[in-house]
């Protein structure tokens, strides 16, 4: 490994702990700015973050071990999905055959903890809130699958790392209306796997009608702190892996990292411009938007198995 | 070889001794107990020999006809079986003598003793057997010794029809298999004669659909599955565990079995791909809703026959297709994730017993409240749920993983057409992993966490060590299968060999698993210092009530619920897969109580199987006055029967042979 592999490894690894909460606060802002007003500063999860980690914790008296795995697992599993996208040059910090399924896996896992957690406070909203859930991503998982394995059909390879790369800058010429629909499917599988509007809403204050934010209802101080910057982490990998479909750049390297943050930054500020424009939908209209967008990446992979 | 037949002698002989061992008192479980020890201390070594190497051997018996020659013998498919039916026998069998302790006083203890060393000696027969006839004797052996263990509780009306479906269930089937292996058996019933002189044609179909049918009843395969969920429900706890665990692969070497006779008549690798995408889609969907832990259980033995058949399916389309790399990945992976589920399903068969035991109840709406008052069983089957749903660092992640690489390899390198079946097989196993992680998380969140919802619940108590420590070493070997795989490929070799005729390049999967070995090391020690920093985090804290939005005075029967926690992906299911749900809401004025029930039956009895058979059975009710009931009489039928086969055989031979 040369020096200046290392300071792209340093990079990276600063870039996946530090840049997550910054896009919480680009949304924020853009949030603010659409409806006028002037919005917290762009640090404000920060110091956000440094508040919660600095409170004493209250902890239900039916709860165990198992509500305390759940913003550890959770932020463990974003932290090595993170690991698992391309950031920066294009390359992740770990790449191997298949490494979009472990990715997925690994947010399972996430999942599995953080629902389980929900429920063993033994509170109703926070069962309603594991339920719902749960049952989007039964529609959000395929999706995001058959996103990917659109693109490894079209350029032939099984690791993120490859398939985002100059492959994929050669297929947008050729195959780029299936491309569209991917990146459409995954905006969709971003915007319901990081709770956003329309599928939820990070910002309502009625627990009914929450999904996340009702799940983590019992977690409070350095345990909520744990599960935001978790979730950032989560947003950041979802980010990372749609800006390397829209530009899969290869070169050269100061460019890929430039365009790489830029689009960070559009991505967080298109997700808040989406969230001022429309209302979250009705939940019995959740599924089909997820639906559209597994069939959006089914067409795709339809499309490009010729 | 031979270390296996003494194994079955030692179990047999454990069985009649047990039975012998008096009325009352531990010795018929003890004695049952010890005797799967033993046997599997015997059986294990040669197992493992074959399995690495050592030279096929077969023992030839002959006796007067009928039976002519019963052949026995161990090669690596067999082997393959042998070891984890040796190592999840003893393991229930232990298991079982503390399991059945409670009820010493009240019930005769010999029989279910002796019927579990019987069917683990019949289990053996079917995998030592070299010829149709060992084998299908031992096949009917094991299941009326399963039968037997079954309906142990006998006295409830459920349990007795449970039964009562397994054996008719069995019996359709072992009617299919009697027929494919005469199909087969033209040159001979030995092993040997119908691989060397496969069937051509028309025969050949019929008699490799015959053969998936009659094994894959007992294998599980949707839509011959039905038998399944009510009699793993039913059985006592480690009977289940080792029905799940070992019985139902026995369906599996069956259909490997079939798959070398019939050769490559019947395009074994879509066939089975398809049969498993269903079954996998089919038995998550049905697992999601149940409120009998012990048959979501079930249904989910359904859903993950169907990943190993998706698993087989791959690896044989691989092979028939000339992609050695998806050949290897997809038999590896499949017969990997057969070994891994016989420890998860075993690990969470018990589980369900120990809690079964503490709680008193499988009912999860009764449930709750146990991760206070029974942590080890908890935690225990947390682990196994994780494992179960098939989630990294555990071992089910890793079977599946061949799979899907499996899968990915050939859709993205094959023909348009088939590219996109595997494809969008890919996103179908997606699709049930995550219904599974729903699945698991919805048992152990309801049925493990929150408050205790019954009072029965409220006064659980942690089970003893004689249950826990079984429980434990499959948990451990849960834990310890991902790092250990790369280290047992070589012995996945020569089976893979025995089904596809062509040595399989491991290379590409042992570089396959390296990177799941290392992602499992990242995440226990990322998961380890996270859990230490978190209770650092949480070193200053009080305790308080769950926050009730505030509402203060929430009681247990305000938690979410089993049924409402599945109400949403019920809703998403296809009309078929639903549970039926009646209600008859308030409507007066003054409102009176309402209703609302649902009837959780298997939906593929509902809508084919009862009103089908409900049809024959009035048909068939005017054979009745066939049915004597007098031993005499069906003496006479044997006879009878024989005398028109040897009339139909000379007449032939008069009328053929100038």
């Amino acid at each position: 490994m040369t020096l200046a592999d290392l300071a792209q490894v340093i990079a990276k690894v600063v870039v996946i702990l530090v840049v997550p909460p910054f896009l919480l606060g680009v949304i924020a802002r853009t949030k603010a700015r659409m409806a006028g007003r002037v919005g917290p500063p762009l640090l404000q999860p920060y110091h956000d973050l440094r508040k919660l980690f600095a409170k004493d914790s209250v902890l239900s008296s039916t709860t165990t071990w198992v509500f305390l795995a759940g913003p550890a697992v959770a932020l463990v599993g974003a932290l090595v999905a993170a690991a698992l996208v391309p950031v920066g040059d294009g390359r992740a910090l770990w790449a191997f055959d298949g490494d979009f399924i472990a990715l997925a896996y690994v947010l399972g896992l996430s999942r599995f903890f953080t629902m389980a957690a929900a429920l063993d406070t033994g509170s109703s909203f926070e069962g309603m809130g594991a339920a719902r859930e749960a049952t989007f991503a039964c529609l959000a998982e395929p999706a995001f699958i058959l996103g990917l394995l659109a693109i490894a059909r079209a350029t032939g390879t099984l690791s993120l790392s490859s398939f985002l790369g100059p492959a994929l800058a050669h297929q947008w010429s050729v195959a780029g209306a299936s491309l569209v629909l991917v990146a459409a499917g995954l905006l969709l599988v971003l915007l319901a796997e990081n709770s956003r509007i329309p599928v939820d809403d990070p910002g309502t204050h009625l627990e009914l009608t929450m999904i996340h934010e009702v799940m983590v209802l019992d977690h409070g101080g350095p345990l909520l702190g744990v599960i935001l910057y978790g979730a950032a982490t989560k947003l950041f990998v979802f980010a990372a892996l749609l800006v390397r479909i829209v530009i899969p750049l290869d070169h050269p390297a100061w460019l890929v990292w430039a365009a790489f943050l830029a689009g960070l930054v559009a991505v967080a500020i298109a997700i808040g411009v989406i969230e001022s424009t429309m209302a979250r939908l009705r939940l019995p209209h959740v599924p089909a938007l997820l639906l559209s967008g597994c069939l959006f990446c089914a067409l795709a992979i339809v499309l490009l198995v010729r | 070889m031979i270390g296996c037949l003494i194994a079955v002698a030692v179990l047999l002989a454990s069985a009649a001794l047990a039975l012998l061992a008096g009325r009352h008192g531990r010795a018929p479980t003890v004695i049952a107990a010890v005797g799967t020890a033993i046997a599997a201390g015997v059986a294990l070594p040669g197992a493992i020999d074959a399995l690495t190497g050592a030279a096929p051997v077969e023992l030839v018996v002959t006796w007067a006809p009928p039976i002519d020659q019963l052949r026995f013998g161990l090669d690596p498919l067999s082997a393959f079986f042998v070891i984890p039916l040796a190592v999840l026998g003893v393991i229930c069998g232990i298991y079982g003598a503390f399991y059945l302790d409670d009820q010493r006083a009240r019930r005769w203890l010999a029989a279910p003793a002796c019927f579990y060393n019987v069917l683990v000696a019949a289990m053996l027969l079917v995998l030592l057997a070299r010829d149709a006839i060992g084998l299908l004797v031992g096949w009917e052996v094991m299941t009326f010794a399963s039968y037997f263990l079954v309906v142990f509780d006998h006295a409830q009306l459920e349990v007795r029809q449970a039964g009562w479906v397994y054996l008719v269930a069995s019996h359709l089937g072992l009617a299919c298999m009697l027929c494919s292996f005469l199909l087969l058996g033209g040159h001979g019933l030995g092993f040997g004669d119908m691989r060397s002189h496969p069937p051509g044609g028309a025969t050949a179909v019929v008699a490799g659909v015959l053969g998936l049918v009659g094994f894959g009843v007992k294998a599980g395969i949707v839509p011959v599955h039905v038998w399944l969920p009510e009699a793993h429900a039913a059985a006592p706890s480690h009977v289940s565990a080792l029905m799940s665990g070992i019985m139902i692969k026995l369906g599996l070497y069956g259909i490997l079995r079939t798959i070398t006779f019939v050769g490559p008549a019947l395009p074994w690798g879509p066939v089975l791909l398809g049969l498993g995408v269903t079954g996998a889609l089919v038995g998550i969907a049905l697992a999601l809703y149940q409120r009998d832990l012990k048959r979501a259980l079930a249904y989910s033995s359904v859903e993950n026959i169907g990943i190993i058949l998706i698993g087989l399916g791959v690896g044989l389309w691989g092979a028939e297709n000339d992609h050695p790399a998806v050949a290897a990945l997809g038999m590896c992976g499949g017969l990997f994730h057969i070994w891994s589920h016989v420890i998860m399903k075993g690990l969470m068969f018990l589980g369900a017993g120990s809690l079964l035991h503490g709680a008193g109840t499988r009912d999860l709406e009764q449930l709750g409240g146990l991760a206070r008052r029974m942590p080890r069983t908890s935690a225990l089957l947390v682990l196994g749920g994780v494992a179960i749903a098939a989630l990294p660092p555990l071992a089910g992640f890793a079977g599946e993983w061949l799979i899907y690489l499996g899968l990915a390899h050939g859709g993205t390198e094959a023909a348009p057409g088939s590219g996109l079946l595997l494809l969008f097989a890919v996103a179908a196993m997606a699709t049930v992993g995550v219904m599974a992680v729903l699945c698991f998380v919805r048992l152990i969140g309801i049925g493990l966490l929150g408050q205790p919802r019954s009072g029965a619940a409220a006064r659980a108590h942690e089970s003893g060590g004689g249950l826990l420590g079984p429980i434990a070493v499959l948990a451990a070997a849960v834990i310890a299968m991902p790092f250990v795989w790369p280290l047992l490929l070589g012995a996945l070799e020569p089976v893979i060999e025995q089904v596809t005729l062509a040595r399989p390049d491991t290379a590409i999967v042992r570089q396959t698993l390296a990177p799941i070995a290392i992602l499992g090391g990242v995440l226990w020690v990322g998961v380890g210092i996270a859990m230490v920093a978190i209770r650092r985090l949480v070193r200053r804290r009080r305790a308080a009530e769950t926050w009730g939005c505030g509402y203060l005075a929430p009681t247990a029967r305000m938690q979410y619920s089993g049924a409402s926690f599945a109400e949403g992906i019920h809703r998403l299911l296809p009309r078929l897969l639903r549970a039926r749900i009646t209600a008859r809401p308030s409507a007066d004025l003054f409102p009176s109580p309402g209703q609302l029930s649902a009837d959780r039956q298997d939906p593929f009895t509902r809508a084919a199987y009862e009103p089908l058979l409900d049809r024959g059975a009035r048909r068939f009710g005017q054979l009745r006055w066939v049915q004597q009931g007098l031993l005499h009489v069906y003496i006479l039928y044997i006879v009878l029967a024989v005398v028109v086969v040897v009339a139909i055989v000379s007449l032939r031979d008069y009328w053929v042979l100038p």
